[in-house]
């Protein structure tokens, strides 16, 4: 049967042939590729969290994985459903991450029932990045309540290995009870690196709570520094955005230089959906992460 | 661009030969209403006679063939331990007749999301592309408002455009592949007489249309974010995501996966979603970002005529009124902005 009209076969225009590339928004072939990943190691960190260690398995795409601190990935089990996760390891560590994933839903529930040697699907990496460039030769708060320490991994491990870059560190970390806090056999090694302020806090201490009991906010109080020449990154739920970064703001830094990441439902990760819609920015194209001056101007975003 | 014309009987020629070979897809009779009046749709015709180029307004927008309702987007084989996963772009091509402008400004306003924009998305690209586009003038409707949002002229995204001068159709040729389709049949070219009638054609319509004053909306939008106005319409909303479904250009989804009986093949696939939907912006642990009616019908025009004017320069919303015609509660785009505009004492 003659046609006439050729078919027009998208995947012979030029940007499918290219090989893949990080994070090429122009990309045809990235939409829905999916690096094939190994779970390599599974850490539980409370009776909710475990801590995942995938490993991409292509050396080529492992090896061309790059990611910033901040930046999420779409993580798939097939025939199950994709989520949206923030990456919690350094990114100097390409395409071997860890994903610190809570057992909420349906994919939650399947991940946290795998075994190590299960194969995922990784999409990504999406999304804006906490700017550590710009961060350097300042202070920097690092401000994290409850799970909100997943993708404020990502800096901490990034101002660790550079701590010559940066003025003085804080790290505040809060939760409500103290059986909640995530990566308790870290503290002590982040502790220890001289330079280092570490503060841990919780609402309401179990019986063997050696630790401070309060609010996140109380921190605020001991941490002495140059409004002009600090940064914060703050990540937690909502309700700790608005009353930490007013009380930021109150100390004097300026708005532009307090960075929030926010968490909404996503479908695709590449401003298609329209799930992740606060107003009409995108929360997975134009953040996760914003500035907090952003965040105020955005209606209904905390 | 190029102008030609051609006889109906001519154009029926050619609409006959392409039957012969391709899949064509018009507005179609498929009903009538209680008062008489016909209900259309864009579906495939067998034949011209079903073909109804005179139509009013098709219930469901050309979105349907583009923005399919439920869309396989990869599929999964399982094995042993692993899986595979296997992705297909490929498509038939196809020819639709009959696009109003509106229909086809719609395509415009989805290309600069989905084929523009970062992540341009290969499903629709292909579907763009492997789509003949014949549009067609049409007087207006007693309700639509496509003036005021700028969607009653096209100058781009079709083939050919037709415009009826009685037993001609004055054509607009806007690609190669629609001049060499054209050039197999007798064309004319324009005279100075068919271009006056085109233009006396195309005043009428313009005059034909109620006036709608948008004058405002994006700001007012944001202004009156808190206004009682929203809550008055949310109540009447009845969070059935009709109004999405037949809008031009609704393009937000959902993806789902599924795993076959014999639980070795797997399949994401995507269909459509309403931002009215109970569920739309709900998060894991249950916390929804809206969860009363009035925030999510506030978000949908929020989206349409500010987020969307913000970034593109133009509203999405192209002033076919579907969404109106279709809502069950009656809300309908001209009042609410006529509302806002009262609160904003415009």
């Amino acid at each position: 049967m003659k046609q006439i009209l050729e078919p027009y076969d998208i995947t012979r225009e030029r940007e499918m042939m290219l090989p893949l590339d990080y994070n090429r928004r122009s990309q045809l072939k990235h939409y829905d590729k999916t690096y094939k990943a190994e779970i390599t190691n599974i850490i539980r960190l409370t009776e909710m969290e475990k801590l995942f260690q995938v490993r991409i398995i292509d050396d080529t795409e492992r090896e061309r994985f790059t990611f910033l601190p901040g930046q999420f990935v779409m993580v798939e089990v097939p025939g199950y459903g994709e989520i949206p996760i923030s990456i919690s390891s350094s990114f100097t560590h390409k395409g071997f991450i860890e994903l610190c994933i809570r057992k909420v839903g349906l994919v939650t529930t399947v991940l946290h029932n795998a075994k190590r040697g299960c194969k995922v699907g990784i999409r990504g990496p999406f999304g804006t990045h906490f700017p550590m460039e710009q961060m350097r030769g300042n202070n920097i708060l690092l401000i994290a309540g409850g799970l909100g320490l997943a993708p404020l991994r990502a800096p901490i491990f990034h101002v660790i290995e550079n701590r010559s870059y940066y003025k003085d560190v804080y790290i505040l970390y809060g939760t409500k009870e103290s059986n909640l806090l995530l990566f308790t056999y870290q503290y002590e090694e982040w502790d220890r690196i001289a330079d280092i302020n570490l503060r841990v806090i919780a609402e309401q201490g179990s019986k063997d709570w050696k630790g401070e009991i309060g609010l996140i906010t109380d921190l605020l109080d001991e941490v002495d520094v140059d409004p002009g020449e600090t940064n914060a990154i703050v990540c937690g739920p909502p309700v700790m955005f608005k009353f930490v970064c007013q009380r930021l703001t109150d100390m004097g830094i300026p708005m532009h230089r307090m960075f929030v990441s926010l968490e909404r439902r996503m479908h695709c990760g590449m401003g298609k959906c329209c799930r992740c819609n606060i107003g009409s920015t995108y929360t997975c194209v134009d953040g996760p992460v914003f500035d907090y001056w952003t965040v105020m101007n955005l209606q209904e975003a905390i | 661009m190029l102008f030609k014309t051609i006889a109906k009987s001519e154009f029926k020629r050619l609409v006959e030969d392409l039957l012969k070979e391709e899949e064509v897809i018009g507005p179609k009779k498929i009903g009538e209403r209680e008062d008489g009046k016909a209900i259309h749709q864009f579906l495939p015709v067998q034949s011209y006679g079903e073909l109804d180029l005179e139509y009013g307004r098709t219930e469901y927008s050309a979105k349907t063939y583009f923005l399919p309702y439920k869309e396989t987007l990869s599929k999964y084989k399982f094995s042993n331990d692993n899986w595979q996963q296997e992705i297909e772009y490929r498509l038939k091509p196809r020819f639709m007749i009959g696009l109003h402008a509106c229909d086809i400004n719609a395509l415009l306003r989805l290309d600069k999301v989905l084929a523009r924009d970062s992540y341009p998305s290969p499903y629709y690209i292909s579907r763009r592309r492997n789509t003949f586009i014949v549009g067609i003038d049409h007087p207006p409707l007693e309700d639509c408002f496509c003036r005021a949002v700028g969607a009653d002229v096209v100058t781009q995204g079709f083939e050919l455009y037709l415009t009826s001068l009685g037993d001609r159709y004055f054509v607009s040729i806007n690609s190669d592949r629609g001049f060499n389709l054209l050039k197999k049949y007798a064309i004319h070219d324009v005279t100075d007489e068919d271009t006056q009638a085109y233009l006396e054609v195309r005043r009428e319509h313009a005059a034909g249309q109620k006036p709608l004053n948008l004058h405002d909306i994006p700001n007012l939008l944001d202004i009156e974010f808190y206004s009682d106005v929203w809550r008055q319409w949310g109540q009447k909303c009845l969070n059935c995501g009709s109004c999405a479904m037949v809008c031009p250009t609704c393009y937000c989804y959902g993806v789902s996966e599924r795993v076959s009986m014999g639980g070795d093949e797997g399949e994401k696939s995507r269909q459509l979603y309403s931002c009215n939907l109970k569920d739309f912006a709900c998060v894991a642990g249950n916390h929804n970002f809206r969860p009363d009616p009035a925030t999510r019908l506030k978000y949908r025009y929020y989206h349409q005529h500010r987020g969307f004017t913000e970034t593109f320069e133009s509203p999405l919303c192209v002033g076919c009124n579907r969404c109106g015609r279709v809502c069950l509660a009656g809300i309908n785009p001209p009042a609410i902005f006529n509302d806002l505009q009262a609160e904003g004492g415009a």
